[in-house]
């Protein structure tokens, strides 16, 4: 059984990762002869200035966005949790985004956005006509509110069935000891939901280095470099710049802050559950 | 969001992709190397062009006469996006699966072509058909040669940069069109009053932006300035007119000069040409391209004979030439190298008789556009609408009489370099970098 996975795995995850180390010590414009060149392109990267701003931005949005999308599912996820029918019904409804790709999702927000032709100019509503893509603070705060749109229903759903798996005598007991509901969902359900909220924590953390996508159609990184994260400044380097080497050297960072980021979270939360939701 | 497992796949794979590509190079559609080169007749020419209206029907058009004529060897064309064509070409040639026939915008990036050993040379191509040679303007060839050697033929339109203004906007403020740079500082305040917004500019895209330092360049310092640069002299940025150009871009910026909003909007949605002929903004510099675009969208605005234009006037106290202009002198079609020696026949026979012909020279021009022929000029009579007629002697005009004809600088320059100079472009119009910074950061880039 585990012999195939493995094999896919080396082939399309240990192989590439491999290819990707070697390059990272070349250089090589993606047409012309590759040559060995030592360590210049960490040299380059290394002492770049664009590179501390690409990881700040990439925490940036990798901290703000589990901050906003955390309470908000794990509030979701409790809601929906209950069964009454028209909280199944509104589940459906809320479900809707994670539908839909990231570069639609993408396409319609700047759509939407945009201060000329877009909902705020068409609707006449002062607060909507901001140049919401155009200053810097605002597009890193639109690219953490679609980021949040699109995946909180991913996120509440976990927590509705991490929710779902507690007793239900947890609640009667507690009731007959005269806990209210709000004692009660910081006393049982957050409690119980340890693992649940970090395994959706690291979702969020390492999904978020892979934010590119959404970006890349929303802002190309910009306005400047206002949202140019790690996984954006990759592909700029590599297939705008024709700049193989640092590219890769980059990817290679990649690599390691996500892996450093899982293994941190899962020894945060031991080894029980982490990681069920594979495949999602 | 992804699990842990997929994030680490696509953590490599973005790296790793053109290595990927690599591996798989000979299981391509197009055969590579010449001992497959007989294997199927005729079935591995192939040609990858941009989408977008009119060109994508001329470009169609052409391929279509050139099949019905040879029935035994036929090209396929695959289309894609601009941008999204500039990022598939260059990876699928460099794994050896590019297309037989290579559409490009010449200059640096051919180079990176020609460096690579990946098309063509076509000088001797030239040399057995000078007729075809001789068709063509002169000046197209520049960006087609790469040490002193042809290596792609110009082909389709040329298109400058032109000042695109709306005249019923200038009626609202009874204004002139400007004559001058200093004109145009003074208009921008009473646009702003009158709530129209001086100048349309799609900014996301960048090289949008690039064409205003690309005349200020010119005007102010003359064309030896950006070839100075464009040859590597160390520290050419710096050049004091270079500094003036930054400068003065960066007061029209903090002026208010460009639309509210113009780093978000992108020149693919056709945004910035829409805020033009809806009169949100009075002025549009923009390639000679989009006039099909504000013809078939903007209702009677063309039609109308409400969009006026010009070339880019001078800066007092400039040294360039106002006769001078910026853009594309032609788009270019190259050969792989990599092709085999029947489908680079093939291509041959497509670039010599079906790229420049008469119904291609008619249908560029039918569309507003100059070809790159001097047969051109000789269609101009025929043009019915008398609004396309003065659009099309204005375009001729511009590009025959130039005292210069530069390409636009990030074609011009190493992919490597015009990469890094979009972006510190960007950051200007950000006012987030001084002229001085950008200046400092290009001059690290230069020659490379």
């Amino acid at each position: 059984m585990a012999l195939p996975a493995l094999a896919i795995f080396l082939l399309f995850g240990v192989v590439p990762l491999v290819g990707v180390l070697v390059l990272s010590f070349t250089r090589w414009d993606g047409l012309g002869a590759i040559t060995p060149a030592g360590f210049a392109n960490w040299r380059s990267v290394l002492s770049d200035p664009g590179l501390p701003h690409a990881l700040w931005v990439t925490f940036e949005i990798m901290i703000l966005s589990w901050l906003v999308q955390t309470p908000l599912s794990l509030l979701l996820g409790v809601f929906l949790a209950g069964r009454q029918r028209y909280r199944a019904m509104l589940a459906v409804v809320y479900f809707v985004p994670l539908l839909l790709s990231s570069a639609a999702i993408a396409i319609t927000y700047k759509a939407l956005l945009d201060p000329n032709f877009g909902l705020g100019a068409g609707l006449k509503i002062g607060f909507l006509t901001q140049d919401w893509l155009g200053r810097g603070d605002l597009a890193l705060a639109v690219v953490i509110f679609v980021v949040s749109w699109q995946f909180i229903p991913f996120h509440s759903l976990i927590y509705q069935g991490g929710v779902r798996q507690i007793p239900t005598t947890m609640y009667e007991a507690a009731s007959i000891d005269g806990a209210g509901r709000i004692r009660q969902f910081f006393s049982i359900t957050v409690p119980q939901l340890k693992y649940t909220i970090i395994t959706s924590s690291t979702l969020m953390v390492v999904g978020s280095l892979t934010f590119f996508d959404l970006i890349f159609v929303l802002t190309a990184g910009g306005p400047g470099d206002a949202t140019r994260v790690l996984a954006l400044d990759m592909y700029k380097r590599g297939f705008q710049a024709n700049l193989m080497g640092p590219a890769s050297v980059i990817a290679v960072l990649l690599v390691l802050i996500g892996l450093a980021l899982a293994l941190i979270l899962r020894r945060l939360g031991g080894s029980a559950t982490a990681s069920q939701q594979e495949g999602a | 969001m992804t699990t842990s497992r997929r994030t680490f796949l696509r953590l490599t794979a973005g790296g790793a992709v053109a290595a990927g590509l690599a591996a798989c190079g000979t299981s391509g559609p197009q055969s590579s190397g010449t001992s497959t080169g007989g294997a199927a007749a005729g079935t591995g020419t192939t040609y990858w062009f941009l989408t977008g209206q009119p060109q994508q029907s001329i470009r169609e058009a052409q391929v279509k006469r050139f099949n019905e004529a040879n029935p035994d060897t036929q090209i396929k064309t695959t289309q894609f996006q601009n941008d999204a064509f500039k990022q598939k070409i260059k990876t699928a040639i460099g794994a050896g699966q590019g297309p037989t026939l290579i559409w490009g915008w010449g200059g640096g990036g051919l180079k990176s072509y020609v460096d690579a050993n990946q098309v063509e040379d076509l000088t001797g191509f030239f040399g057995q058909n000078a007729e075809l040679k001789n068709q063509i303007f002169p000046a197209a060839f520049g960006a087609g040669t790469v040490n002193g050697k042809i290596y792609a033929m110009p082909v389709e339109a040329t298109t400058p940069i032109v000042l695109f203004y709306n005249k019923k906007a200038f009626e609202k403020i009874g204004a002139e069109p400007p004559q001058s740079w200093g004109d145009i500082m003074d208009l921008v305040p009473k646009f702003n009053d009158a709530k129209i917004a001086p100048f349309s500019l799609g900014g996301q895209s960048r090289w949008t932006n690039m064409m205003w330092l690309e005349f200020l360049y010119d005007r102010i310092g003359g064309s030896e300035v950006f070839q100075n640069i464009f040859d590597g002299k160390p520290d050419a940025w710096s050049d004091p007119s270079s500094l003036k150009a930054l400068e003065e871009v960066q007061k029209l910026v903090k002026a208010n000069g460009f639309i509210k909003g113009f780093s978000s909007i992108t020149a693919d949605s056709n945004a910035d040409q829409a805020l033009l002929y809806t009169g949100k903004a009075a002025m549009m510099l923009h390639g000679a391209w989009t006039y099909g675009g504000m013809k078939a969208d903007g209702g009677d605005f063309v039609t109308g004979g409400h969009l006026g234009y010009m070339n880019f006037p001078p800066v007092d106290g400039g040294k360039g030439d106002p006769t001078s202009t910026v853009g594309n002198p032609a788009a270019y079609l190259s050969i792989s190298s990599k092709a085999s020696d029947q489908d680079k026949e093939v291509a041959k026979k497509f670039l010599a008789g079906n790229t420049l012909d008469a119904p291609s020279v008619d249908a560029w021009v039918g569309a507003g556009n100059i070809p790159v022929v001097k047969s051109a000029e000789a269609k101009l009579a025929s043009v019915q609408d008398k609004n396309d007629a003065a659009w099309l002697k204005f375009v001729y005009d511009t590009s025959s009489k130039a005292k210069t004809f530069g390409q636009s600088w990030d074609q011009a320059l190493s992919p490597t370099a015009a990469e890094a100079l979009l972006d510190n472009i960007a950051k200007l119009f950000q006012l987030s970098i001084s002229p001085q910074q950008f200046a400092d950061s290009m001059n690290g880039v230069i020659g490379k």
